[in-house]
């Protein structure tokens, strides 16, 4: 047994029940220590992470700990510490219990964690159930409020739903392959001349189930309801972390473990990404909601970050594999959902503060924010212009770079339709930056803003534009991450 | 070689007007003189970069000079480790100098026309240096990713510029707000980009080499780029790059956002943005896929022909002054295409030097009306009358851009023009002659509505509301009386500015045609 490459989780896991214990034995006026502790633990631990990782194995290969786990690893951890940095708005005034929030919202991080490490379809489950559960009780936390239970209500329902899919699947797979670990579904999958009905049902029925936690049309039915309903905090770590370990844990099993039948699932994956761009961009044109807005441009975003899985390899004529290009499509969708994470939280750190100050989420309650907070004003008109892909922010490089990585996989035509898909979203985009810069503001006080927020947004407005313009070092990062997922036996073995 | 020159000017040219943002940032609000006139230091340092380009670019060696590369971000793939599969690469051809050129006067004279904008002068210069970092940075780039990227930047500040600083027009019957315009604007001119980036894509792809250098990709055109391939994506770039360049039918945006601009924004905007179109199916489109050009150049030398008289006739329909400067920019854009068209050596240096030249004249239409329109607050050609008495010096400003966009011999729309004509007439035998009298009629009609609005406007008994207004100021005066004396300039001795041009379009020609032969 060596543990020691699971210390991350388990010290992830060890500071969600100091959270909790020292929640019993501070007076209520103190509360905020607990957003305090939490942060510096998660941050601490990233830190950690990185200095003192050691890649390995465990319980036989269930859980590989790789570059690409931790790339994910540390992201998740930071993009957790930044969702409980914009939770104190909504614990200090609407929640009873901030410490059961924080403590929950820990161990999502959790499961998130060990989604990216997971490389057998069961540990992934579990992985996966961990941070669904907290997000169930996440999502309705907003107990006094109608619209947060009635979210929670339908994301456990239909999350539920979705879990029997994946569990289903997962069961038919091993029937039929004799194993659940991907290497030796690949192994399987290689030794068989083509795929038998079971399997086609069983893949099949994963396939929806993962596409439902990432609010892949027509699975994404709830995505709206939730997210309008949740907490802002909430929705914001919703949008972000959880899809980006989804779509790591979908590159792991794919590219280790369904990759000898990539021909026969890329037409699902082309259908669900051409759908969730088409569909998510369209819907969110009539949106008044801002968070509806997101919830309908994250769907539009997850079909770019599907339109790179469908040209995760590429296959001739003949059946022979290409993979030549495929570290570069890796590269480009970590990438692009880095720069998805960072404009997205960028946007709701300030519409939290806004909604703070006018109790409103709107698009119109945005109007004249460029004369009552300048600094604001300008971070969230650069994370939409991220979003809508336009330079010189990182969202723009981050979609060049996955758009030229997939045309290079003769898949011209997809793009074609992601490029006029981020055309549609370009209007929606603008229509709230219209609100921010050209309209009059309804009242003219100023929103007041504390040091530390003028400090958070600084860094978000650096951290965009840097992206965008000084791209190698995350670039350097991502190529370890991205290599690791590549170079294992499974798919070498198919060149 | 001058010593003190800076070795990478075009990387200056770029980073300059961007990075003086920043400091622009810092002045405090209040200070509005000193935004001005830090703002006129930066552009006047421009001007000044963008000359010494132009004075130092040797046009009798020819070819790209000014040469320089930086890596910037890798992409592994078949080709290796793809080091530099992304790289800033920058250099200036004979046709990308006039251009730089050109940008620097406009944003110079622009800077200095915006002195009187009043409310959030800070953030209007900023956005203002950002678009021209953007310009700068298209009319610079050697590298396909970077082309695009200044491509989406010119057009991405323009949505505020317009949105905030600009104008609603009413008319009798409906009206068109700035909101509409700025959308209507920025949604076109980006998806016209959509097209663009698409050929991008493809041709990365097709050429297989790994990088979006365009000089290594164009060593592989012919191996790797087959006829059908270039025909079908020539075509992508002709629409997307047409939309920017103002072709018919998808000019419609080009008046509404011209007119709905602040001013110097409608001088860059009309003066320089509808170059990049013009330029870069020059640049990627003839250069990159040469049998495509030559495939599609007959329907672009007709639509062209069509936007001269289109644009010429719906300019004699507007009252609006700025309207119809909007549409007659439309029209003289279409001498810009139909020179394209030829492609025939003295028809695309016509082409290049028209849009040079209607980039001058067209920034001093634009800025002698935000002189009349400051002091009226109307732009309607109904309204005003007699102006002259009491604006001489506007109203002579106004003559001379309105006689070089007749095409008055000694004025630079003339020797452009006149190539173009040449170059028609030489290239497309009987339908040349065709073609190219119907443009000459273009021509006549523009006389038409430049005459029939000067004499409304400026001459003729004066309205007695405009008897208390004041003449152009000297700063105004300044600014146009440059713009008057590049026009002189281009119009009386046209040889020194041809003969740059030409060093750069001489080898698009000869490839194209050793293509045919």
């Amino acid at each position: 047994m060596n543990l020691h490459v699971l210390i991350p989780e388990l010290l992830t896991v060890a500071l969600a029940f100091v959270v909790l214990a020292v929640d019993l034995f501070i007076s209520k006026s103190k509360k905020s220590i607990l957003q305090i502790i939490s942060v510096v633990g998660l941050i601490g631990i990233a830190v950690t992470t990185v200095l003192f990782c050691q890649k390995g194995q465990l319980y036989d290969g269930l859980l590989i700990v790789d570059g690409f786990a931790q790339f994910f690893r540390v992201l998740v951890l930071l993009i957790g510490a930044t969702v409980i940095l914009m939770s104190g708005k909504f614990t200090t005034r609407q929640s009873e219990f901030p410490g059961e929030y924080y403590g929950i919202l820990i161990f999502t991080v959790v499961g998130g964690m060990l989604l990216g490490s997971s490389a057998e379809l069961l540990t992934a489950y579990i992985s996966l159930e961990l941070m669904s559960f907290g997000f169930y009780v996440l999502v309705a936390f907003d107990r006094y409020n109608d619209a947060s239970n009635e979210g929670g209500a339908k994301y456990i329902l239909l999350g539920a739903f979705s879990s029997a899919l994946i569990l289903f699947g997962i069961s038919n797979v091993y029937g039929l392959t004799g194993s659940t670990r991907f290497e030796e579904i690949s192994e399987a999958l290689n030794s068989i001349p083509s795929l038998s009905p079971g399997l086609i049902v069983g893949f099949s029925l994963i396939f929806a189930g993962f596409a439902f936690k990432l609010a892949a049309v027509p699975f994404h039915m709830w995505a709206p309801d939730v997210y309008d309903g949740a907490p802002i905090s909430v929705t914001a770590w919703l949008a972000t972390g959880s899809k980006i370990v989804v779509v790591a844990l979908l590159v792991r099993f794919l590219l280790q473990g369904l990759l000898p039948a990539f021909s026969e699932w890329q037409v699902i994956v082309i259908i669900l990404s051409v759908m969730s761009m088409s569909v998510g961009n369209l819907l969110a044109l009539v949106q008044t909601n801002l968070k509806r807005l997101m919830a309908y441009s994250g769907i539009g975003q997850m079909g770019y970050a599907l339109l790179g899985i469908a040209a995760l390899a590429l296959v001739t004529d003949q059946g022979s594999f290409i993979l030549d290009n495929t570290n570069a499509v890796v590269n480009g969708l970590i990438f692009h959902m880095v720069a998805y994470g960072i404009s997205s939280l960028a946007f709701f750190y300030c519409l939290i503060e806004i909604n703070s100050h006018t109790g409103r989420e709107d698009i119109a309650s945005l109007a004249g924010l460029s004369k009552r907070q300048p600094l604001m004003a300008l971070v969230m008109t650069v994370s939409l212009f991220s979003m809508a892909g336009l330079p010189v922010f990182v969202g723009f490089t981050s979609k060049f770079y996955l758009f030229s990585a997939v045309a290079n996989q003769d898949l011209l035509w997809l793009v074609g339709i992601a490029i006029i898909a981020s055309l549609v979203s370009l209007y929606y985009y603008l229509m709230v930056i219209r609100q921010i810069y050209i309209e009059k503001p309804d009242e003219n006080n100023c929103i007041g803003i504390s040091k530390l927020s003028k400090l958070i947004l600084g860094v978000f407005l650096v951290v965009m534009t840097l992206g965008g313009i000084f791209p190698q070092p995350v670039m350097n990062l991502i190529q370890v991450a991205s290599e690791a997922v590549i170079t294992v036996e499974s798919v070498l073995s198919l060149i | 070689m001058v010593n003190f020159f800076p070795e990478s000017p075009l990387l200056i040219l770029i980073l300059l007007p961007a990075l003086s943002g920043v400091v622009l940032w810092a002045i405090p609000s209040e200070k509005k003189n000193w935004i001005r006139w830090f703002a006129i230091l930066i552009s006047s340092i421009v001007l000044v970069l963008s000359v010494g380009i132009f004075v130092v670019f040797d046009s009798e060696v020819g070819g790209i000079q000014f040469q320089s590369s930086y890596n910037w971000l890798d992409m592994p793939g078949s080709w290796g480790d793809g080091s530099g599969a992304f790289a800033l690469s920058l250099g200036v051809d004979g046709i990308a100098v006039m251009m730089v050129l050109l940008t620097g006067i406009v944003m110079f004279t622009g800077t200095i026309v915006s002195w009187t904008i009043e409310t959030d002068s800070k953030d209007f210069f900023v956005l203002y240096f950002l678009l021209l970092s953007g310009v700068f940075g298209v009319f610079v780039s050697l590298d396909l990713f970077f082309f695009f990227f200044f491509y989406e930047l010119s057009v991405l500040p323009m949505y505020i510029l317009i949105g905030k600083w600009g104008s609603s027009s009413v008319f009798p019957r409906f009206s068109r707000s700035k909101e509409y315009s700025a959308m209507k604007l920025t949604l076109v001119l980006v998806g016209g980009s959509v097209l663009i980036w698409i050929t991008i894509l493809g041709i990365y792809a097709q050429s297989g080499v790994g990088t979006f250098n365009i000089l290594e990709i164009q060593k592989v055109v012919e191996e790797n780029f087959s006829r059908e391939f270039q025909i079908i994506f020539f075509l992508f770039l002709m629409i997307g790059f047409g939309i920017l360049a103002g072709l018919w039918p998808f000019h419609t945006w080009s008046p509404d956002g011209h007119v709905a601009a602040p001013t110097a924004v409608s001088m860059v905007h009309a003066g320089v943005l509808m170059k990049l179109g013009a330029f870069g199916l020059i640049r990627i489109g003839m250069e990159l896929l040469p049998e495509g050009a030559a495939f599609w150049m007959p329907l672009l030398i007709g639509i062209g022909m069509v936007n001269v008289l289109y644009g010429a006739m719906s300019a004699m329909g507007q009252t609006d002054l700025k309207y119809v400067i909007g549409y007659s920019s439309v029209s003289h854009m279409g001498y810009v295409l139909m020179g394209i068209g030829t492609l025939h050596i003295l028809g695309l240096n016509g082409a290049v030097l028209q849009m040079f030249s209607h980039g001058i004249m067209t920034a001093l239409f634009f800025s002698v009306v935000g002189i009349i329109y400051e002091r009226t607050h109307t732009r309607d050609s109904l309204i005003l009358s007699g102006l002259a008495k009491k604006m001489g010096v506007t109203a002579a400003l106004f003559t001379v851009a309105g006689l070089t966009s007749l095409g008055l011999p000694g004025l630079s729309g003339f020797v452009s023009e006149l190539l173009v004509f040449i170059g028609i007439f030489q290239s497309y035998g009987i339908w040349g002659i065709v073609l190219g009298s119907l443009a000459v009629l273009g021509a006549a009609l523009t006389a038409i509505y430049i005459l029939r609005l000067i004499a409304k406007v400026f001459f003729g008994p004066i309205d007695p509301a405009w008897d208390d207004q004041k003449d152009s100021g000297y700063r105004e005066r300044f600014a146009t009386g440059i713009l008057v004396f590049v026009i002189l300039l281009v119009g009386l001795w046209p040889f020194p500015f041809i003969e740059v041009i030409e060093s750069g379009v001489a080898p698009i020609i000869v490839n194209i045609q050793g293509l045919s032969s």
